[in-house]
């Protein structure tokens, strides 16, 4: 669970062709880096994977896009069920402004769960697994904008996770934050690909090449080249992808 | 060169004296107005004045069935208006973006907030009073006013839910919740402080009213406290228009301790409005 | 099964939207159907050029052009007093006065908007009338100049909170270019800020009006209800508003022709407000986009 298999994908807004002729292949359990300079249309790309883009004006997308074979576009589907199984943490961390408890089952009491000691045992799950737990169980009832910047994000990791998603998009989770909490989101990362699918779109090279088992480099809307890690930053095969990870532009 | 320098140097200090005393000359004299009415009427102020009904001696007279009737418009309007108005506001808000129909209320509220509120009083004495046969019943006053304050509970829950970021909606989106959840969930409690500033503000509004509420005939002269929403009704402002058109002075000094208690009222609940838009203002700073 | 829900909801709030809509129609409808039949006995042409209203009287003359005269003279001491002191505000506040000034007088500004008009209407009549009197002992207990002072109070925070917004909107590179060549505040502010935010000033100044035309108690009260064309600001008039106030106190007989003449009063004062609301629509639209 937590396939995916992107093809002949291209994204329109309007008259501008933001992504063009995408083909992409997601293992599971697996750790993806998109990487590229601003405006390469990576997070462009995160964002048809839980149909987020749906509410821009002017959207077109052809080609197709499956998630454990099954077309997420397809007109059957409920995009709020997709969004349960593929979840999202966005670059400025956007806790709710309610309580601790509260952000993290929200997710849950949409779906009507409402039996409590259910949503005590999944708040302490989420907040244990993004290692906030101990920090925070004290002052479960209080407002989740009086934490820092790195504890938000992580209980905004948390209540993701909270809802059982199979893959998980990251657009820029650590670049809002100071150098200590992103490393501690880097950690997480590495421990959660255990359990989920993990999707991160960073322009950070050296988090891409410490975090992720693949990655791919866009350019342009095109995808230039993906593959494993180590041999995109060692040996990239396109001149062009050798040129981004030297620093040559972007 | 130096003499040009300050010329306009002292028009600019002359100009800076000049603003602040215009600043000051609209709130100096509504000073002198206050100090005026609380000098004629504070001496009037007492239980008596507050119980008793209306009659035909100044002495006598009280505002109790006026206050009274007050109340019950302040509850039947904001009965009325505020679920209308707000749902109007979250329409136009969220799911009016790409309508065309949208876009054509928006200029209606836009020239219903400019039309004069006895017009209000003109189409409700057809339409509630003859049309409906509702007579000149509180229920038909709480209509009127709701139709002439809804403009404005309209705009305001409109800039309160544009104040909430779109990062929250995003997030809550991202989790799987339709529209109405986010909306009911997130975007309406998020919204919440600046939504009651406005209702506060709107009923504040209707409850200073006359005008329309002359048209369709509230100044009967009521000798029993209105008791359902079919009642007659008389409030505090047209009370008061009907004491200062009587010769007596004994009626002005009534009308002026009803003006007192009009205002107390009325800055209440535009303190309590303010108070409330400034705490929210604090809180939304995410 | 949730997406029937969202529709249903969505429909109920759309429903609700509506009632504004009907709102406006109703208005129409009401004022067109009973003036209609108004001028199918009265002549549109005895309406808008008789000098004389005297509906109620037993020489009935139905010319609207005494009530409109009150109610412009009455407007226009109104803006007299408001737009000079209101647009000087606006500019003070917003180039001159310290942040903490501003925060502080313009919610008490706001409190002038605020403050029921019937109060208003006595200040004018009590407290204004006599005073002037003092001044001018010609002046008639019912003038159109108290209530015309008054109203412009209550009128000075449209004014100048709109007029404010309009010259805050103004491009900080326009204020900045004429700093820079060493200007004063006063300079900047009357060659160049004013004129840049001209359609928003314009704005605010055409919604006063409007707002000063459609006032009802203050006039009501003070003003008088004698219906007279005259530009002398120390007699009684009478505002087409005063009119309508009057006729709901009395006892007419509905459907009568004099019943019919608050209609007909009122289709006067709403097209009028009408036109001038929209004229600043249409301002406000046309030149949104020009500093965008």
């Amino acid at each position: 669970m937590g396939k995916l298999h992107a093809e002949k994908v291209n994204v329109y807004y309007g008259d501008h062709h933001i992504i063009k002729d995408v083909n992409l292949s997601i293992q599971e359990n697996t750790v993806t880096a998109f990487i590229g300079p601003s405006g390469c249309g990576k997070s462009t790309f995160l964002r048809l994977l839980n149909r987020m883009n749906d509410y821009i004006e002017n959207f077109r997308k052809t080609g197709d896009i499956l998630i454990d074979g099954n077309d997420i576009y397809d007109k059957k589907v409920r995009v709020e069920e997709l969004r349960k199984r593929v979840g999202m943490v966005f670059q400025k961390p956007n806790p709710f402004p309610k309580t601790i408890y509260e952000n993290v089952v929200y997710g849950l009491r949409i779906q009507g769960i409402k039996d409590k000691s259910k949503l005590d045992k999944v708040v302490e799950d989420s907040l244990k697994q993004v290692a906030l737990w101990n920090e925070v169980k004290d002052k479960l009832h209080q407002s989740a904008l009086a934490l820092s910047g790195g504890q938000q994000q992580r209980l905004c990791i948390a209540r993701t996770i909270a809802v059982e998603p199979t893959i998980i998009l990251m657009d820029e989770p650590a670049s809002a934050l100071d150098p200590i909490s992103s490393a501690k989101i880097e950690d997480l990362i590495s421990e959660l690909k255990e359990k989920f699918t993990i999707i991160i779109v960073t322009h950070n090279m050296q988090q891409a090449s410490r975090v992720s088992d693949k990655t791919a480099f866009f350019y342009l809307g095109e995808l230039v080249e993906y593959g494993a890690t180590d041999q995109i930053f060692t040996k990239p095969v396109k001149e062009l992808t050798q040129n981004y990870i030297t620093g040559r532009f972007g | 060169m130096k003499q040009k320098f300050d010329i306009n140097r002292f028009k600019d200090n002359a100009f800076k004296y000049f603003g602040i005393a215009c600043t000051l000359f609209g709130l100096a004299v509504l000073s002198v107005f206050l100090i005026n009415i609380l000098i004629e009427g504070l001496g009037r102020l007492n239980w008596q004045f507050f119980t008793s009904l209306p009659s035909r001696k100044p002495e006598k007279a009280g505002i109790l069935i006026c206050l009274l009737g007050s109340i019950w418009i302040m509850f039947l309007t904001a009965l009325i208006a505020v679920p209308l108005g707000v749902a109007s506001g979250i329409f136009l808000e969220e799911y009016g973006k790409k309508n065309k129909f949208a876009s054509f209320i928006e200029i209606n509220i836009s020239n219903l907030a400019g039309v004069p509120s006895i017009i209000y009083g003109l189409l409700a004495l057809e339409i509630f009073v003859r049309i409906l046969g509702l007579g000149k019943s509180l229920l038909a006053g709480s209509l009127t006013l709701s139709l002439l304050i809804l403009p404005i509970i309209i705009v305001s829950t409109r800039e309160a839910i544009k104040a909430v970021p779109k990062s929250i909606r995003e997030a809550s989106y991202a989790l799987g919740a339709t529209r109405w959840q986010t909306i009911w969930f997130q975007v309406l409690p998020a919204a919440s402080g600046g939504l009651l500033t406005g209702v506060i503000l709107a009923i504040s509004r209707a409850v200073g009213e006359s005008a329309p509420l002359i048209v369709i005939g509230a100044l009967l002269y009521i000798t029993t406290i209105p008791t359902s929403p079919m009642d007659d009704f008389a409030v505090m402002p047209i009370q008061i228009f009907n004491w200062l058109s009587r010769p007596q002075k004994g009626f002005i000094e009534n009308a002026t301790a009803a003006i007192i208690v009009l205002l107390l009222i009325t800055f209440m609940m535009n303190g309590l409005a303010i108070y409330l838009r400034n705490r929210w203002q604090k809180k939304i700073k995410w | 099964m949730v997406n029937k829900k969202e529709k249903i909801i969505e429909s109920i709030l759309m429903l609700c939207a509506t009632v504004s809509v009907l709102t406006t129609i109703g208005i129409l409808w009401v004022l067109i159907s009973e003036s209609s039949s108004f001028f199918s006995k009265v002549s549109i042409k005895d309406f808008l050029t008789d000098t004389q209203w005297t509906p109620l009287f037993a020489e009935k003359h139905f010319g609207i052009l005494p009530l409109i005269s009150g109610t412009l003279l009455t407007t226009f001491i109104a803006i007299l007093i408001a737009l000079p002191t209101g647009l000087s505000i606006a500019i003070y506040l917003n180039e001159y006065a310290p942040k903490r000034f501003r925060k502080i007088v313009k919610p008490l500004l706001e409190v002038l908007a605020a403050i029921p008009t019937v109060v208003y209407g006595y200040f004018a009549l009590m407290v204004v009338t006599p005073f002037l009197q003092k001044f001018i002992p010609d002046m008639a207990g019912f003038n159109a100049l108290s209530p015309g002072i008054v109203m412009g109070i209550m009128i000075i925070p449209i004014i100048s909170s709109l007029s404010e917004d309009a010259l805050y909107s103004v491009p900080k590179a326009l204020r900045e270019a004429s700093y820079g060549m060493g200007a004063t505040r006063l300079q900047t502010s009357f060659k160049v800020l004013v004129p840049a935010a001209t359609s928003g000033i314009t704005v605010s100044i055409i919604l006063a009006i409007s707002r000063a035309i459609g006032e009802t108690m203050i006039v009501a009260i003070a003003a008088g209800q004698q219906p007279r064309l005259t530009l002398n600001p120390l007699v009684p008039i009478e505002t087409i508003t005063t009119y309508i106030v009057q006729v709901s106190l009395g006892d007419v007989v509905q459907g009568s022709l004099e019943y019919q003449t608050i209609f007909a009063a009122g289709i006067a004062l709403f097209v009028l407000t009408f036109i001038l609301n929209n004229i600043s629509y249409f301002i406000k639209k046309k030149f949104q986009e020009k500093y965008e």
